[in-house]
């Protein structure tokens, strides 16, 4: 650990939502946390909250984080008011302190959204994602059968738009942004990357139908253009795909009548 | 615990069957693949295997089994699989496809590997990894995976840390991410086919064995905290490394070695747990209350340069130390490899230099890695394309940008090449337990080059364990196990006080607290470079850790709830056993060997000196029940094809 010498720490009032497993809802309780370094991520910042939350034996906040690298999609809560915080294009986990003013208050809240039930305090259940991805968010190929890797060039522009697409890291941001609460980016992402890519070709129309039928199971909320879903996208994904995959689905519901 | 305590500990030899076939080892696969029994095809759907875990290993293997037939539980500690920590590599995957036509081959291939792990992996293993890397970039292109191309339309190749071809495959910075996204793919689409049945938000806290082979699992419920009992024929374990056991490391937040440690506990050795890759090229810790260090890919070694002042202590900042004045250590002591040498020998040159007083930043404790020169070489634009992201996420750690500053980077833990032993099928000494990807010890040796942990984990899931695992189910019959078997109540019983006992302690410090105190002695003794005074005096200061964490540690909350407080507490209690056995093996290989070096074994520079003679094997420990006195089986390396020599990357 590096000599700091105390000064540059920051203090900030914050207001965090808890809510108990199981309750229907909950409220914002207040907390005081000093000695914050600036270089400090906010992450580590709720872990030094945590920390003085149990030394005075009151329970920890609930919430979740993994990778701490901007790439596993695990964290994401509301920082006043913004999916990942006032930064634009990051995640919570890479939201760092020097990012708010010494002595700010801090409001902390859960993504919220009809299909991301609240588990616990800021814990959210983003299985929806997967259940959509499921219905046909890839290639169907079994190992083994794949051909030569060469065998098949991809324009290296469609390889790289493709990669635009694939960096979505399924955070939910989107939805907790958007004020219907839609997964249109999220689904919008896989499609497009899946229609560019000659590997897709084959479940093309199948997929974006299964996917749509998914997302709208789910509950998600539908797309009116807010444009919020690609202002809080930590991997920047263009909303240029969520009209890809308004014509993909026109596409496969032409073609299947 | 001093050098005569060492000299008691049991040593076995020759218990350890290694089923590695003989013969010329270019055919050894194809041979042992056609020996194997097979699972006959309408009876597949009658077996089930637990599959812990979701990363490349884990996932690929959940997938290709249920794509055969069984019946797949598939378990992970995230709310979703593709959050699994390979999702974080960053660099790249190598295949000796030779596409780059620079002379790669699989015995190249092969002969790196062993080479960089100098001389202490399974040379039947790595040839089946070299020979098998070819088939994994196919899969992962028919997946749709978005590997950079050139204009051609073809797929492109970049040299990584320590290779002098061109192998990598990559997808920007993000090539884990997109490789565990096709695998989370092909394993979402088993789910929709009823094949594969999802556990997320579970991790298993211990494993069923009846009869001497592994039946089944434990596990706790992360969302209400019921303990929930699981049986199968077949369990495998896909789990990752144990980095964090050093508090601070590139690894997840909730990357852990509880399942592999209660394995181990249930009867799987524990193979070179000491044998543990420090990364040279991470971000240096900036501020108190650092939860990890944050690793910058390898591959900026390919275009930066490393260097440190001449002067010793000089504060200066980077670009007013002129030219003349900066010291390119690894160009200046390794001519032909220069920026590019393997991990461990960049990593401890690095550590030199600051230990002597030449490291750089406010705290001594980094090095500066500098893309001036590829700048005005290549052009921003070109720069830039190579490695956006890469900078962009060093200036948002930082808030310094790369372009204009030279980073600055320092080593940190990142990956275990040690695991649990497994033979040529990917089996555990338990048997009906397999234990692949990073979980287990099999190919790195002592060290691991960069690029080849993707590949060897999708290698074990896609390629080896579907075929060895049908070899071991082939023998019996399938579902003679139930969740009713006193085994399952013992080993709930067991996980149950377990919770109850650390609930119980109401301490009076945070696990996290307790985690700090033990990652630095690691960091410190059992880090880059190790020595017997060190170790045997770390050994007793982790004793001491560990009595006060059982009665000191302060958790909150209850069992039946989300508790991170009590999960995490969980993994501490076993990283605190898990460390003295590192310790203990660090200690009883009295010899250096690529990560690994110890102080009264290297040459004047510093280069680490094997001692084949008497350390040539794998070190695999049995749990006695006593910590302190764990059983070594050794399993001899025999090197037929690639022929002992020191590493020189002079």
């Amino acid at each position: 650990m590096s000599a700091q010498n105390g000064q540059g720490h920051r203090s900030y009032k914050l207001k965090v939502w808890r809510q108990p497993r199981g309750a229907r809802s909950g409220k914002l309780v207040d907390y005081q946390i000093a000695g914050i370094d600036p270089n400090m991520s906010f992450l580590e910042m709720m872990d030094q909250l945590n920390e003085v939350l149990l030394k005075k034996g009151e329970e920890p906040v609930a919430i979740e984080s993994d990778c701490r690298e901007g790439i596993c999609g695990t964290c994401g809560v509301v920082i006043d008011g913004q999916a990942h915080g006032p930064v634009p294009n990051i995640t919570t986990c890479s939201l760092r302190m020097r990012s708010f003013a010494n002595g700010a208050t801090i409001t902390v809240e859960p993504f919220r959204a009809k299909a991301f039930p609240i588990i616990k305090d800021l814990i959210v259940d983003r299985a929806g994602f997967d259940r959509i991805i499921q219905r046909g968010g890839y290639v169907s190929v079994n190992t083994g059968s794949a051909p030569e890797a060469n065998t098949m060039p991809i324009p290296k522009d469609i390889a790289e738009a493709a990669m635009d697409s694939a960096a979505c890291i399924g955070c939910g941001a989107c939805v907790a942004a958007c004020p219907n609460a839609s997964a249109s980016l999220f689904v919008s992402a896989k499609v497009r990357q899946m229609a560019l890519l000659p590997q897709g070709d084959a479940e093309r129309a199948r997929r974006v139908l299964a996917m749509v039928e998914q997302m709208d199971h789910e509950g998600f909320g539908d797309c009116s253009n807010h444009g919020e879903c690609e202002a809080a996208c930590p991997k920047s994904i263009s909303i240029e795909n969520i009209s890809v995959l308004r014509r993909e689905y026109v596409r496969a519901t032409v073609a299947k009548h | 615990m001093n050098a005569p305590a060492i000299k008691q500990i049991e040593v076995v030899d020759g218990s350890l069957d290694a089923k590695a076939p003989g013969g010329d080892i270019r055919t050894r696969w194809d041979r042992h693949r056609f020996e194997m029994k097979l699972v006959n095809p309408a009876n597949k759907r009658k077996y089930t295997v637990i599959v812990v875990g979701t990363g490349l290993a884990g996932g690929s293997a959940a997938a290709s089994l249920a794509e055969l037939g069984y019946n797949v539980l598939n378990f992970c500690i995230h709310d979703s699989p593709r959050r699994a920590h390979s999702v974080a590599a960053q660099g790249g995957i190598n295949a000796a496809k030779n596409y780059p036509n620079d002379g790669d081959s699989v015995w190249r291939l092969f002969y790196d590997t062993i080479k960089g792990g100098d001389f202490r992996a399974r040379e039947s293993n790595v040839y089946r990894l070299a020979q098998l890397s070819e088939n994994i970039i196919d899969q992962c292109v028919a997946q749709g995976v978005p590997f950079a191309r050139e204009y051609g339309g073809l797929l492109a190749n970049r040299s990584f840390g320590g290779a002098q071809v061109s192998r990598t495959f990559y997808a920007r910075g993000q090539t884990g991410q997109q490789l565990l996204l096709g695998c989370y793919g092909a394993l979402m689409r088993q789910v929709e086919a009823g094949r594969v049945k999802l556990f997320p938000r579970r991790e298993m806290l211990d494993l069923v064995v009846i009869d001497g082979h592994a039946r089944g699992i434990v596990c706790r419920n992360l969302v209400d905290g019921t303990l929930e009992r699981y049986a199968a024929d077949a369990v495998v374990v896909a789990t990752g490394g144990y980095s964090t056991a050093y508090f601070l490391s590139t690894n997840a937040i909730n990357s852990n070695a509880t399942a592999i440690w209660r394995c181990h506990k249930r009867g799987a050795l524990f193979a070179n747990p000491c044998f543990m890759q420090i990364h040279p090229t991470c971000i240096p810790q900036l501020g108190e209350g650092q939860s990890k260090l944050t690793l910058m890919s390898e591959s900026l070694r390919n275009d930066g340069r490393i260097w440190v002042p001449k002067q010793k202590g000089d504060k200066r900042a980077p670009n007013d130390i002129p030219e003349a004045e900066r010291d390119y250590f690894l160009e200046r002591n390794y001519p032909t490899f220069g920026n590019l040498v393997p991990r461990d020998v960049a990593s401890r040159a690095a550590k030199r230099m600051c230990d002597d007083g030449y490291g750089a930043g406010p705290t001594g404790l980094s090095v500066y890695l500098d893309f001036a020169d590829a700048i005005e070489r290549l052009g921003e634009p070109v720069v830039r394309d190579r490695y956006a992201n890469l900078f962009e996420m060093y200036h948002e750690i930082t808030n310094e940008d790369p372009y204009h500053v030279p980073m600055q980077i320092y080593p940190a833990p990142h990956y275990t090449m040690g695991g649990l032993w497994v033979d040529y099928n990917l089996m555990s000494t338990v048997p009906g337990l397999h234990v692949i990807g990073e979980a287990n010890f099999s190919d790195h040796g002592a060290n691991r080059l960069g690029a080849s942990a993707l590949m060897q984990g999708l290698c074990d899931g896609y390629f080896v364990l579907p075929y060895t695992i049908g070899n071991y189910l082939a023998g019996m019959t399938p579902g003679k196990v139930k969740t009713d078997h006193p085994a399952f109540a013992e080993a709930e019983g067991g996980v149950r006080a377990n919770v109850a006992k650390l609930l119980s302690l109401k301490g009076t410090k945070t696990a996290r607290e307790l985690h700090w105190q033990l990652g630095r002695l690691l960091w410190d003794f059992v880090g880059m470079s190790r020595s017997a005074k060190g170790l045997a005096d770390t050994i007793d200061k982790i004793r001491e850790l560990r009595a006060e964490f059982w009665q000191n540690v302060q958790i909150e909350g209850t069992a039946d709830d989300v508790n991170q407080a009590l999960e995490y507490a969980g993994r501490v209690a076993d990283y605190f056993e898990l460390a003295e056995l590192i310790a203990i093996d660090a200690l009883s290989r009295d010899e250096s060997c690529g990560c690994h070096l110890r102080e009264e074994h290297q040459t004047p520079e510093g280069e680490a000196m094997r001692d084949d003679d008497k350390f040539a094997y794998v070190a695999a420990w049995e749990y006695t029940g006593d910590f302190g006195k764990p059983r070594l089986h050794r399993e001899k390396l025999d090197f037929e094809n690639v022929h002992l020599a020191a590493r020189n990357y002079k």
